[in-house]
Formats: structure tokens, sequence, C-alpha cells
């Protein structure tokens, strides 16, 4: 059953184009504007497939618009306006997953991906000396014949 | 009866690859020339029989026979001829089919073309190919045939969705196939190296041309894609990071690592493994990035309907090809040792310094698109993994390798000195340096990351051509410059073309991605709004007809300082037979950036609209540049040395006897 | 011997990620948890839907009673198919039920929606703008609140109610609630 109702909520809001944010939504003051739009592009649009609210024409995406300009307007800093969607959504509305303890990894991968890669540089590095100099003891070739059949097979 | 044709020569097709990824296979092993002679022709005869099935399913369009139940979904008699054909792979059926069709003609191409590899190699290559389309043979014939009737047929068919039906959206998924598929030959390649336990300069001067074919097709792909969603989704973005971007995105960091490696495979006759993973690697993302797509486990943009059938044959065939393949590597990696040797600092190190940057940001995106699945799976709760995190990781990780890029082609092969490649960079460096000040004085509320952006760009673009004038001498001795630019080898220009393309994209980017100027409102016929400069004058808006939508057309006029600068026509479609909307935006191009205007609802009774005007900078500079990017590689393709079968295994042979 | 076992890296991590995707398949990536479950019902107060009644409809009249909240709109092709539910649950009087008519673009089409295919709920708030939607955390509709007497929510139903779901899951549920003393 779930999945029928999807199918017909999906429908309704078809993933197109058109105009999300709409003019009489803007706010006067151009600074909360701004911030509007800016906390606007953080929030992911509950009902559509994978858009921000600022990228959606869907109608959920336009009331959580005006939510956010109403309680900037009303005094609310950046923070309390994503706490307060969040305590009703859940993390799933932020594009930017918060740093917690459940996204280390996700955070923090990018930096052990690079060390293990520098790692296995310098393994590689060291190995391939250790190969060399017990390959320049070995009576068929020493490094220079190597060195020179080298340079001969270079185009 | 078209149907069934096509049905029953698909049916052949797999029965020719069961052949064909049998007894060539055991043939190598056995030394039985005529089971490896069979390879060939299989391959061929493969060919042609998915052809016919791919004309049978076209001509089932093309005549828009609505019994077949895919013809009927997708398709509908008012729609321009174009999109008939297009919309034989605007669906999951057709597309599979479109994918075995291009399997296929990489297949008959190595059968064709490849006469100088060594028989038992190439029946090997062809088996491990064969392979790979039965699973999809299979997946098509048992969850996904286009061939189904319906009994009875309906009058007419429910259209192709109407964002399908647009020229750019027509070509990108065969450019992509074109590329993912092409991946499947390094992937082969590879494959079959393992079986010999041998990989050597021949292997990688084999490999290249198919994965250079492979990555062009998916540059190309994917730049199609990002122009279509630049102007047809309407708010002038070109990039939202969605799975399905994804998926597409990390073959080609996967295969660029490749491409990259695979030349010191060549040269130096090492990192022979790791290449060997990297092609094994690359194909498999693009697998992944089918399941990801038809499986229906993240939530995406643009997702064919999904069926969970499905997603388990498809997981089933990921498990097969890569895990089969990894156990493969696995068992005979350790055979493939490298008997080459190289500085840290060298050119080998620049390409795998590339390698350690490409790999990573592949891992971070692939993490990125799946750690919502993963954490989900774990109990973890739901989580969104949108643009501003992929925005915040990957640009931290190509910021060291673009500064690399330039460098690199300044190191000797072996052992190098970075000094003198620094010296060498001095007009570079001075010059990014400029241009990153003048854009901050320029923009100084834009992005950290655009500015940056700008000077990497500059310091990329000039460092690349640096090194282009020192390869030709030509503010030494000019004269002679014509003669060494035709000496050049064509490799060497797809590098530095490759390279300076990609300057040239990363200008594009920044400019797109950090400078764009946007004005939302409701404008009255005569109207004028500004937007950076350009003056957008409303004309007003009328209803038009196409031949299956109907569209109401808003005329602006723009103007620079009052001088005639272009005339736009934006559209709001309805496509009548789904009552779908599309916004086609209006845009005119110029160097400095794009015109861009779009129009919305009607309000009121005065022919007022709502507009939304964007004057988005240097747009066109990441078209320019991916052009430029797929130009060398296309130049790199035609190098002699690299012509399809032309090496031949010989010398280096020798060597390894030698020890 | 640690030299070959590098070579088992990729294929472990392999492994590991087709676990994942394959618990993945199982996964609905758009069903989201509520964020309520065991805390108050949010703060709302809804005006009244017109052509019904005047009295409109807010979280102090959840307090005393277990009941269920139900999320509609008469654009709403889902809630079509739960509506006769909905319909036998109110003749059977096992539990009251609260309406929220969601976003209706005419202001008459709720209550000329009820009228026409039959009115289940006790008490419905008119909310055009979402304000309890969003407060309730909804993603779409229909969706279905188990309140307890104390004005906690207990489980939120995504989707259209139906017999079954009735009698496995909410009914039991309910009943527990009920009996608890006081609470």
């Amino acid at each position: 059953m779930p999945r029928i109702f999807f199918v017909i909520v999906s429908s309704i809001s078809i993933v197109t184009s058109a105009l999300a944010v709409d003019p009489n939504e803007i706010l006067k003051n151009p600074d909360l504007e701004a911030r509007a739009r800016a906390i606007s592009k953080g929030l992911r649009c509950v009902v559509c497939q994978n858009q921000s609210i600022d990228d959606s024409d869907a109608s959920l995406a336009r009331d959580l618009r005006i939510l956010v300009r109403k309680r900037l307007s009303a005094g609310d800093t950046n923070k309390q306006v994503l706490d307060y969607v969040v305590s009703r959504y859940g993390d799933f509305v932020l594009l930017k997953p918060p740093v917690k303890l459940e996204t280390l990894v996700l955070w923090f991968s990018p930096f052990i991906i690079i060390i293990i890669g520098l790692t296995a540089g310098i393994i590689f590095f060291r190995r391939q000396r250790y190969n060399l100099k017990s390959a320049s003891l070995s009576p068929a070739l020493n490094n220079q014949e190597r060195e020179k059949l080298n340079n001969m097979l270079e185009d | 009866m078209i149907a069934e044709l096509g049905h029953f020569t698909l049916i052949l097709a797999l029965s020719v690859a069961l052949i064909q990824a049998f007894f060539p296979l055991l043939g190598a092993q056995k030394g039985n020339n005529v089971w490896i002679s069979l390879a060939p022709p299989a391959a061929i005869f493969q060919f042609l029989l998915v052809s016919i099935s791919f004309a049978c399913l076209t001509q089932l369009y093309i005549t828009s026979d609505f019994s077949v139940v895919n013809v009927a979904k997708n398709s509908n008699t008012a729609i321009p001829m174009i999109y008939k054909v297009s919309g034989v792979w605007g669906n999951h059926e057709g597309s599979l089919l479109l994918w075995v069709l291009i399997l296929s003609i990489f297949g008959s191409a190595v059968a064709y073309f490849g006469n100088n590899l060594p028989p038992d190699f190439r029946a090997r290559v062809l088996s491990v190919q064969s392979m790979i389309a039965i699973g999809f043979y299979t997946f098509i014939l048992f969850t996904s045939n286009p061939f189904e009737r319906i009994i009875p047929p309906p009058i007419n068919g429910r259209d192709l969705n109407p964002l399908l039906q647009d020229p750019g959206l027509a070509f990108h998924p065969p450019m992509l196939y074109l590329g993912y598929v092409g991946f499947s030959m390094a992937f082969s390649f590879a494959i079959a190296a393992l079986i010999e336990g041998r990989v050597d300069a021949a292997w990688a001067r084999w490999v290249r041309p198919w994965t250079l074919a492979a990555w062009l097709f998916l540059t190309g792909g994917i730049a199609l894609g990002s122009w279509w969603a630049y102007y047809e989704l309407g708010w002038g973005g070109w990039w939202y990071w969605d799975p399905v971007e994804n998926a597409s995105f990390m073959p080609w960091l996967a295969g660029t690592a490749l491409l990259h490696s695979a030349t010191v495979v060549e040269k130096r006759d090492s990192l022979k493994g790791w290449t060997v993973l990297l092609a094994i690697i690359t194909f498999s993302l693009s697998l992944l990035g089918t399941f990801l797509v038809r499986s229906g486990v993240l939530t995406s943009v643009h997702t064919f309907a999904t069926d969970p059938t499905r997603g388990v044959f498809i997981l089933g065939l990921l498990i097969f090809v890569i895990g089969g393949s990894l156990v493969l590597f696995a068992w005979r990696g350790p055979k493939l040792i490298n008997t080459g040797f190289f500085q840290p600092i060298s050119r080998e190190g620049a390409l795998l310094f590339n390698n350690l940057g490409m790999i990573t940001a592949t891992a971070a995106v692939l993490l990125g698109t799946l750690y919502p699945l993963f954490l989900d799976a774990t109990g973890g709760g739901k989580i969104s993994v949108g643009p501003p995190f992929f925005n915040a990781v990957f640009i931290p990780i190509m910021v060291p390798i673009t500064i690399a890029m330039a460098v690199g082609p300044f190191l000797n092969w072996k052992r190098a000195d970075l000094i003198p490649a620094f010296s060498r960079l001095k007009f570079a460096l001075t010059l990014a340096l400029i241009m990153t000040a003048l854009t901050w004085v320029w923009q100084k509320n834009g992005p950290m990351a655009a500015t940056l952006g700008m000077g990497l760009a500059v310091w990329l673009g000039i460092g690349t051509l640096s090194e282009l004038a020192t390869k030709l001498h030509l503010f030494r001795s000019p004269i002679g410059a014509w003669y060494r630019i035709k000496r050049l080898p064509r490799h060497k220009w797809g590098m530095s073309l490759g390279h300076l393309g990609f300057a040239i994209a990363i200008a594009g980017m920044a400019g797109a991605g950090g400078w764009t100027k946007e004005s939302i409102q409701v404008m009255q016929p005569g109207e004028t709004v500004t937007v950076a400069g350009y003056d957008f004058r409303f004309i007003g808006a009328n209803h038009i007809r196409g031949p299956n939508y109907t569209s109401v057309a808003g005329k602006f006029i723009i103007t620079q300082e009052e001088k005639l600068i272009t005339t736009l026509v934006a559209e709001k479609r309805t496509y009548l037979v789904t009552d779908t909307l599309t916004t086609e935006a209006a845009i005119h191009t110029m160097l400095s950036g794009d015109l861009y205007a779009v129009i919305g609802d009607s309000e009121g009774k005065t022919g007022a609209f709502v507009t939304r005007l964007y004057f988005n900078p240097l747009v066109v500079w990441m078209w320019i540049g991916t052009l430029v990017m797929v130009f060398g590689a296309l130049i790199s393709l035609t190098d002699q040395r690299y012509r399809i079968g032309a090496p031949k295994r010989g010398r280096k042979v020798t060597v390894i006897t030698a020890q | 011997m640690p030299d070959r076992l590098i070579y088992y890296i990729p294929l472990a991590l392999f492994c590991v990620l087709s676990i994942y995707l394959g618990i993945g398949l199982t996964l609905d990536p758009k069903a989201l948890p509520s964020m309520l479950d065991g805390k108050p019902v949010p703060a709302f107060k809804l005006p009244p839907v017109k052509n019904r009644d005047n009295r409109g409809f807010s979280n102090t009249d959840l307090i005393g009673t277990v009941s269920l909240v139900n999320i509609f709109g008469s654009w709403c092709a889902a809630c079509r198919i739960e509506h006769p539910f909905l319909m036998e649950l109110a003749t059977e009087k096992k539990i009251i039920i609260h309406g929220i008519d969601w976003r209706e673009e005419n202001p008459n089409a709720g209550g000329n929606w009820l009228k026409r295919y039959g009115d289940p709920y006790s008490l419905v708030g008119d909310d055009p703008y979402s304000k309890a939607a969003i407060a309730f955390g909804v993603t779409g509709a229909p969706e279905t609140f188990l309140v307890d007497k104390k004005g906690i929510v207990r489980y939120k139903h995504t989707g259209p109610l139906n017999r079954k779901i009735w009698t496995n899951l909410l009914s039991p549920m309910i009943e527990k609630l009920q009996i608890r003393k006081g609470s």
C-alpha cells in the first residue's frame, strides 16, 4: 500500500522545472532575503525526489520557504530556523549532514583515504628500492645494464 | 511479427554469447586453435543479432505499434519523429537494449580491428566481454523485455516523458553508455591479463585507445547531461550532485586515473597490479551506477521506474562480475611483478599523484552517495548528503591535483627536479596571482572558492601552454617551430589539450558557480529590469501551439547602454498527453556569460508574468573546455603508436626472460 | 605473506559494499521516521473548515482521550482510497478521529469533499498554509498520528490506513493506551 501512495504523491510533485521562489514570497529586506535563500538552498524538499526547497516548486516546499522567511522576520537566527525544521523532519532535511557521531566516517573519510594512499605510496617506493637492490645483486643484469636496457626500450 | 523477431534475435544473441564466453576461453587455456578462432566471428555475429533486435524495437517506435507495452508506455503518435526514435532508449527496457548493442559494437570492434593482438589473448578478451553480455541479455529477457505485447492494444501511447523530448537529452544516453560500456573493454583486457598472469607495455598500449575512447564519450555524455540540466530545468544550475550524476561521475574519475596509470605501465613497467585494479574499479563503478539508477535504493531526481526484482537481479550481476573479477585479482594479482624503477619526484610520480587525488575524489563521491544508505541499513537514521557536502569535500581535493597538473608535464621520466620545473612556471604563477588579485577586487563579495578557481584556471592553462612552448622551443628558436609542431607526437597534444580544456572548464565552473546574478519578479509588458548591467525589457507573452504541446512564450529585448544585445523568447510548455509542464529557458550565450530568461505564471489580467532573469558568468567556458578535452582525446586516439592492435608484443618479453 | 593479503583488500571492501546494497534493497529511502514519537503534539490552532462547523481544531482538544489525527485534502487521490475505511471506523465508534484539512487551494473544497464522501471526523481544522502540517512533520497525505490521553504522539502512519493495519497494529496499541489509567 505505501508504494501506491508514493506513486500518487510523486505524480503530484513531478520533478519539473518551473519557478520555485515566487516574487510574492520575497522579503523586502534584502539581507533577510539573502539569508532565507541561503537557508532554503540547504534544506531538502521532503516530498520531492532530491531537490532543495529553493529549487522545488512543490507546494510543501513553498510553505517551508515561507515558514523560513516568517521565522527570520520574527528575529530568529539561521540556526534557530534550521533547528526548528530539523525538530520536525529530522536530519534528513539538511543537505549538508551535521557533523556528529553517525556522520564522522562520512566527513573524515577523505582524510583517511589520503593518509592510506600516502602510506601506500611510501611503502611502494620503499619496496621498489629494495627490489632494485636485490635485483642488482642478481647476476643476470646489473643496475647499469638494466638502465641501459630501459633507455633502449623507450621510444 | 517485428516484436517477435526482435525478441527472437535477442535470444539467439544470448546463445551465441554463451558459446563465445565458454569455448574461446577454454581453447586459450588448452591451446585449441579452433576454439580460439571461434571468438571473432562469434562477436561479429552477436553484434549483427543485437543490431537486428535493436532495429526491430526502433521500427516499432517509428510505426507507433502500441500493441507493444514498451512503445505504448513511452511513445505517442503526436510526438516528432526524432523523439519517437530517441524514445527507444528513453526508458528502462530500451536503454538496456542500447546498452547491449553498444557492448556488442565494442566486442565486434575488437574482433574486427584486433588482428594484431595475440589470438589467445583476443579470445580471452572476447570471452570476458561475452560473459558481461550474458548477464545483461538474461537481465533483459527475464526482467525487462522490451518486446512484450499488450492485449488489447491501447489506441494511443502514454507519451514520452516531456523532459526527455529535447535534443540534448536525445543524445545524452547513447554518449553516456558509449562511455560506461567502453570501460568494459579495459575491464576485459584486465581480466584477460590476469588470466594470463602477464601485464606489459604492449598490454598498456592495447588498453589505452579503448580507455581513451570510453573516457571521451563519457566526458561528452556528462557534459551533455549537464548542459541539458542547465537550459531545461530552468534555474541555471548545471550540476546537482544527484546520485545519478554521481553514478556517471565516479567512472569518469576512476577512468581518468586509469588513463594516467596505464602510461606508467607502458613507460616504466610499474604499477601493474594497481592499473589492472583501476580497470576493474572503473567498469565496476559503471555497473554500480546502473544498480543505483535502476534499483530504487536511492532517491534521485531522475530515476527509471524501479522494481525490486530488477534490483535483486542487478545486485546478483554486480556480485558475479565485480566479485568474480576481484577474486581473480586477489588470486592472480601478486603474479604481476613490477620491474621498473622511478623516483617519487618524476613524471611517473606525478601520474601516481594524479591517481591518489582521483581515487580520493572517487571514494569521497562514492561514500557521499551511499552514506544515507549505509546509515539507514545500520539503523542510524535517515540523513541526506547534498551539494553542500560534496562541494565542501570535493573542491579541496581538486585544488592540489590542479596545482600538480601544471607541474607534472615538466618533470622528466624516472627522476626529476622540482626547482627547474617551478622556474619554468614562474610566468604562469605570476599571471595566476594577478588573476586571483583582480578577481578578488572585482568580486569582493563572491565566494572565495570561485576567486581561487580563476587563479587555478590561469595557473593550469598558462602552465600547460608554457610546457607546450618549451617542448616546441617556441621562444628559443621560433623558426623551426612549425616543423616541431608537426613532429610532436599526437598523444602529447592530447595530454596538453586535455589539461588545457580542464583549465578552461574550471574558469567556467568558477564563474557559473560563484557570481550568478538573479532577479525574480512580476513584470508588466513594457517593464524593464536590469540584471548585471543588462536591461531586460519584457515585451509580453502569447500562446503558441507545438506538435504535442501548447506553450506560453514570453519575449524579452535585452539592451546594454541603449545598444541592442539580443531578443530572447522563453517558453513554458504544457505537454498535452501527460499534462506536464516544462520550462524552456531562453539563453543568449556570450564569452563573458549567458543571459538567461525564464517565464512563469501569469499574474492578473494585464498580461503580467512572473519572470526569472539571470546573468550566468562564463558558463560557455565549461562547454568550450569540455570540447577541448574531448578534442584532445580524439587527437590522442589518432596517435600511430596507439592505433588499435598496432603495437606488437615483442622486445619486452625478452627482458622478462632475461631475468 | 601480508604481501599477498593486500590483494584481498578490494574484494573485502566489495563484500561489505554488496551486503549494504542488499540491505538497501529492502529499505524505502523515502520513508521518514516521525520526529514526534513519544513527544507531545505540537501547539497549533486551526480555523474551522468552511461549510462544516465553526469550531476549529487545536492541540488542546487532544487532551483527555486517545485519538487519531488524520491529515487529508480534497486534492489527494490516496485519501480517497483511505476514506471509506475511516468512515467504517467512525461508525464502529472505536476511536475519535480528528482531521487536518491540508492545503486546500479553494477554501470550499474541503467542506464540499466531506459532504460528498462522508465525514468521519470529530473536529477538523483548515490548514491551507501547512502551519500544523509542518509542525507535525508531515511529508504527504494521508498521514495519521495516534495521540494518547496526555496528548503525546504514540505512532505515525504514512499512507492510507486500512483494515489490516488497523487490526494488526493500531487497534492493539489503542487498547493498551485506553486501559492505562490516567495516562
